[in-house]
């Protein structure tokens, strides 16, 4: 298969990125990757990471880059020093940063694991406070099927033991959905079946 | 100036220098960070004197507090103000794992801060099991540390220390994104397992590079013994994972305790046996030359004494030396850097007079020449 850029050269490059809930391939040759930022393989330094992006058609429109309102940190500022000034940037950035993210994380979206035991607090209060800290629906709902998809590919790998891990934490977060008011971490007794 | 510690509160012994544990003839100790901020301010990057003071303030207050003290399982909490501290004072804590080199410098990748910017450590005593940096990249990173492989009982601990600071702090926390950090490498679980990896058998074998590259391959880092941009003194390796969103914590655990570090640990234990098989002149060869060397030389740079004692504990390891016992081994690998030369010695010391001290005490240590 030639480039899809230039057609001059062999595609070594193929990937498939999730652009708006849509698939899209992409095959390149090693050149024209290295133009479009795309990485052959391993995970560079985010530094890297971030130059090859904002060099990568689409984000380089002459659009100007944003600052986040919180701290005023300008998003070239974070390019050069790999770092965000206040939990806010997360925000401000956030549809710059989500593919960064993706590449740094083996392709991770959403945050799956432990939550502050305030979290929990809240939700046992119900209402907004779950939500600003737990997420709408849909950011639930995503968490949960990144789980599933997480949980079918160990099962299928025969890797058991990590099934069981994230059948634990697939149970938890489906807790919080059904449950409000039960404390996650103590599911009810009936889906300890496995 | 004052001092972080006297003399009595660092030798009375770290705990994991012990040799002790799962697989501690390979696994030197492991070692398990989280990383945490406040909501409500910005992040160690952007933030202003007032606000490092203040958030040095409610950390000290909160791991002060006996519930921190209890969930650490320490006999007491030592708080060191870093900016307060001489020089020395700082590198030992750096030789000790205890605190890492920029937040001895207290300088970040931006270039923000400087020696005397507020910013402290707080360690469990007497073994210094738990540490916990103030004011670092990110205002808050826990780390418990341990001789041999043992992540999962570490991932116990670190979660009770983690819940009794949060008893009294308010962390931000992202739905999507989970725990905020400064470098967005660190989002999601903020969680770091490491385990530090004695490997001179596949140093040996050749086999060391390929060992490399298919951990680099699975996303982990693989680093010197004193982290980011050290070199591999003496043949040991720290090995973490790098990611730390979409995975929780037991499923990471669960990669590095149980798929990647036994792999690991096979592999090396495979090269010591082949070179114990077939080629043990060699090896007999550099493990006494080294025996040799550590109980005679007069002048000795820190490099070179990693690697000799480096082949000794293989030595001690495989039972060709009987004389030596590994925990004296680990811990010379300690004693021989220069922060800890200088204060054994109690004087600040030029590098040539390093050499001949750090010689002087490996002879004695070893029960070599006087």
């Amino acid at each position: 298969m030639l480039c899809e850029n230039c057609g001059q050269r062999e595609a070594t490059i193929h990937e498939v990125l999730i652009k708006g809930g849509t698939k899209v391939e992409q095959h390149l040759c090693e050149t024209c990757a290295q133009h479009a930022g795309v990485q052959a393989k391993g995970s560079p330094p985010i530094s890297e990471l971030i130059t090859k992006y904002m060099m990568s058609p689409g984000t380089a429109k002459g659009e100007a880059p944003p600052s986040c309102p919180s701290c005023g940190l300008g998003y070239a500022e974070f390019r050069q020093s790999g770092l965000l000034g206040c939990p806010a940037c997360y925000d401000a950035f956030e549809t710059r940063l989500s593919p960064l993210l993706e590449r740094a994380h083996e392709g991770g979206s959403h945050h799956v694991g432990k939550v502050p035991r305030r979290a929990l607090a809240e939700k046992q209060a119900g209402g907004a406070g779950m939500e600003r800290l737990l997420g709408d629906a849909r950011t639930r709902a995503e968490r949960l099927e990144s789980l599933r998809r997480q949980l079918s590919d160990a099962v299928e790998g025969e890797q058991y033991e990590r099934a069981a891990h994230l059948r634990d934490e697939l149970r938890r977060a489906a807790s919080i959905e059904s449950e409000p008011g039960s404390h996650p971490e103590a599911p009810s007794g009936e889906a300890d079946g496995r | 100036m004052k001092h972080a510690g006297d003399g009595a509160t660092w030798d009375r012994g770290t705990e994991w220098l012990r040799g002790k544990g799962d697989a501690a003839d390979v696994v030197m100790s492991s070692r398990v960070r989280v990383a945490r901020n406040l909501a409500g301010f910005p992040f160690t990057t952007k933030a202003t004197h007032d606000d490092r003071v203040q958030i040095l303030d409610l950390c000290r207050r909160r791991v002060m507090g006996g519930e921190f003290q209890q969930a650490a399982g320490a006999e007491r909490v030592m708080w060191i103000d870093l900016h307060d501290v001489e020089e020395l004072e700082r590198e030992v804590l750096v030789e000790r794992h205890l605190i890492s080199r920029q937040h001895a410098r207290g300088r970040l990748a931006t270039g923000a801060g400087g020696a005397d910017a507020p910013r402290a450590v707080a360690v469990s005593l007497p073994d210094e099991r738990v540490a916990v940096m103030v004011n670092e990249e990110d205002q808050l990173r826990i780390q418990v540390i341990r001789s041999g492989l043992a992540l999962g009982e570490l991932l116990g601990e670190i979660d009770a220390v983690d819940d009794a600071l949060e008893g009294g702090l308010d962390y931000a926390f992202h739905p999507r994104f989970g725990y905020l950090t400064a470098c967005p490498t660190n989002v999601g679980t903020g969680i770091r397992f490491s385990v530090m990896l004695h490997l001179p058998g596949l140093k040996l074998t050749g086999e060391i590079e390929r060992v490399k590259r298919a951990a680099e391959d699975m996303s982990l880092a693989v680093r010197g013994f004193y982290g980011e941009g050290s070199e591999a003194a003496g043949d040991f390796y720290q090995v973490s994972n790098q990611t730390t969103l979409g995975k929780s914590e037991p499923v990471l655990l669960h990669e590095m305790q149980r798929e990647i570090v036994p792999r690991i640990v096979d592999y090396e234990r495979h090269a010591r046996r082949t070179m114990m098989d077939k080629r043990r002149r060699v090896l007999e060869d550099k493990v006494h030359r080294a025996l040799g060397v550590l109980r005679s030389a007069r002048l000795m740079r820190a490099g070179e004494a990693m690697g000799l004692l480096s082949h000794l504990r293989l030595g001690v390891v495989l039972g060709l030396i009987d004389d030596v016992d590994q925990h004296a081994v680990n811990e010379l690998m300690l004693l021989v850097h220069p922060a800890h030369l200088q204060r054994s010695v109690g004087r600040p010391l030029s590098q040539p007079e390093r050499r001949i001290e750090r010689a002087t005490l490996v002879r004695t240590r070893l029960g070599g020449d006087t």
